[in-house]
């Protein structure tokens, strides 16, 4: 297990910097800072006054440094825009997106985990057909439009809701199914296919054997077992979780972080985008080690495998 | 020479079998199994015509402004009329005639982005796949740090340096996107780099270039044409989201996902301004999606995509 964990912690520490080096040329290599920071009129001396002020005349790899150096201490830079540290302002809206997320995955699991395994359990029934079918379909759907629908349902029609904001209960319940109907799908699809995996195992044919009742057999031995790919996958798919609610937050104005960051593109205000976009790859890092540590912990097949 | 061919033997030995069904209905057969595709791809196809022909079929120019019919509704609810079948936007332009001209954009963002993502992708895949374990180390540490970023973050990050515009967004999709198709394309790669065509082609003295893309890429052409054909439907998704935030086509180019992002300010009064250019985004991923999947079931099924 240990020789597992640290090779994992290798490689996150080198998708950190991978990740910090992605962030840093967004807008030094792709991008001039300069050029966003001026107004239109700047004349060539004030071009080349703030290139030396800002440390732009450095070689890249000086500059890099600099950022990195600052960024491992929270050091963003400030906001272009109100002049207050970009670390602030973006942890400020960080809570909001987690508790969105969070609400979003148990809003998929409650969807998909008892549909996959009644579709696995009566394979090519008719509630199968019909879940396949909701699947297709549900991965289809642009989530934006799915939640601006909703919206004009249940508020603008039925007044039953909130159309948006942040605050009770009843703030959440149309972001997190709106988040959940776009992670269902796939979510339905791997318990599916990982309960059918095990149901035809030995040790299933043995429980059978043993006398189990039928319930006893798919709750206690088939299920902890199509655990293990569920565990994986989300812990994978949460990089995706986290785009959905990104798309999530901006249609129900939710005050997270991904509403800060479509503002902040508007203003320019790149500070604020880089320190959001390091920040969030972090934690999707971050969750998807813890994810494997589970993992491995489960299955020691999997970190023998590694 | 008397020689006889063992397939003339066998064929003189083999037991007579059952006359096999006419070609005309196995082809039938066949078909039918793939209804859903078949139809799906019929309807993508009336899409893509519409958005091909859309000067001819439209009824409006999409950017006629018409200030004393804006806000009309569909000619089925109260106060539309047949002269704007779907209603008119907050100016008065005909919605169906906008929706029509917007697929041309959706298509020809999905399709570009695609093929210019699936090709950094198929290269960087062969490259990794094929050659020493410390190139592949570079190019698999790359692939797992973008696929670690939402594609999305990426996306808006990129806009934010260089600027909403629709070449931009075209390139930025473009460059984002191709960790998928390498990751597949190096493993399928890594599987044939020891099959024996390979290992004779280089005892034949073959250069790199030639084995790569004479002999192990035709045998790769399936996968990626399936997943190049699922990956246009996620860009006009993410296309379309990007339009929605006014980071991507900028009006009055009528594209679905700016007209949905202009028609949610009006949602209180006349929904069917966001909810047809939406449910144009629906259809079109999902056929092609069904398309796409019946692709991978006909070339082949154990594919893993």
């Amino acid at each position: 297990m240990r020789r597992y964990a640290v090779r994992q912690l290798v490689q996150l520490v080198v998708v950190v910097v991978g990740i910090s080096m992605l962030a840093f040329g967004i807008l030094h290599v792709i991008g001039d800072p300069v050029l966003l920071l001026l107004p239109q009129n700047a004349g060539k001396e004030e071009y080349e006054r703030y290139t030396k002020l800002l440390g732009l005349d450095k070689p890249v790899y000086v500059q890099y440094w600099k950022f990195a150096s600052r960024a491992v201490q929270g050091d963003f830079g400030k906001s272009w825009y109100t002049d207050t540290p970009a670390f602030k302002l973006v942890l400020e809206r960080m809570p909001p997106t987690l508790y969105l997320t969070t609400a979003g995955l148990v809003c998929a699991l409650l969807i998909a985990l008892p549909l996959g395994i009644v579709a696995a359990l009566k394979r090519h029934s008719f509630v199968d057909n019909l879940c396949t079918m909701a699947a297709v379909a549900g991965q289809a759907m642009p989530i934006f439009w799915l939640g601006i629908m909703l919206i004009i349902i249940f508020a603008v029609r039925l007044r039953v809701l909130p159309a948006s904001g942040y605050g009770t209960w009843q703030h959440f319940l149309m972001p997190a199914f709106t988040l959940g109907a776009f992670l269902a799908p796939i979510t339905m699809r791997l318990v599916r296919s990982g309960v059918i995996e095990i149901m035809n195992m030995d040790y299933i044919r043995t429980a059978r054997a043993k006398g189990f009742a039928e319930r006893t057999v798919v709750s206690k031995h088939a299920f902890r077992n199509a655990c293990i790919p569920v565990i994986t996958v989300l812990g994978l798919q949460f990089g995706q979780l986290l785009g959905g609610a990104i798309v999530t937050e901006t249609v129900f104005a939710w005050p997270g972080v991904a509403t800060l960051v479509v503002d902040s593109i508007r203003n320019q205000d790149f500070p604020v985008v880089q320190c959001a976009v390091v920040l969030l790859a972090l934690i999707i890092v971050a969750v998807n080690f813890v994810v494997d540590m589970i993992v491995g912990l489960i299955d020691p097949r999997i970190r023998i495998a590694a | 020479m008397t020689a006889v061919g063992a397939g003339e033997v066998a064929f003189e030995a083999r037991p007579a079998a059952p006359a096999p069904p006419a070609a005309h209905r196995l082809a039938l057969r066949r078909l039918w199994r793939f209804k859903w595709g078949v139809a799906a791809s019929a309807v993508l196809l009336l899409i893509v015509a519409s958005a091909v022909f859309a000067p001819l079929l439209a009824p409006y120019s999409p950017n006629t402004v018409d200030i004393q019919h804006r806000l009309g509704p569909p000619a089925w609810m109260e106060g539309g009329t047949w002269e704007h079948v779907l209603g008119t936007d907050q100016v008065g332009r005909d919605l169906l005639s906008r929706m029509i001209y917007g697929g041309r954009v959706s298509l020809l963002i999905g399709v570009a982005a695609v093929l210019i993502s699936s090709t950094i992708g198929v290269l960087l895949g062969l490259v990794a796949g094929y050659f020493s374990a410390r190139i592949d180390w570079t190019i698999m540490t790359i692939i797992n740090v973008m696929l670690t970023f939402p594609f999305v973050l990426l996306a808006l990050a990129v806009i934010a340096v260089l600027g909403p515009s629709l070449v931009n967004m075209v390139i930025v999709i473009g460059v984002a996107d191709w960790p998928l198709y390498a990751r597949v394309i190096r493993a399928e790669t890594q599987a044939l780099r020891e099959r024996e065509f390979v290992l004779a082609g280089r005892a034949l003295g073959m250069s790199h270039a030639r084995i790569l893309f004479r002999q192990i890429l035709p045998n790769l052409v399936s996968v990626i044409v399936v997943i190049a054909t699922l990956q246009v439907a996620r860009v006009i998704i993410l296309e379309s989201f990007l339009s929605f935030l006014g980071l991507g086509v900028q009006p009055p180019t009528a594209a679905w996902g700016n007209m949905l992002g202009e028609g949610r300010v009006y949602m209180l009064n006349s929904w069917w301004i966001a909810a047809f250019p939406g449910l144009a985004i629906f259809v079109t991923t999902l056929t092609i999606n069904l398309m796409g999947n019946a692709l991978r079931d006909w070339l082949d099924p154990h594919m893993k995509v």
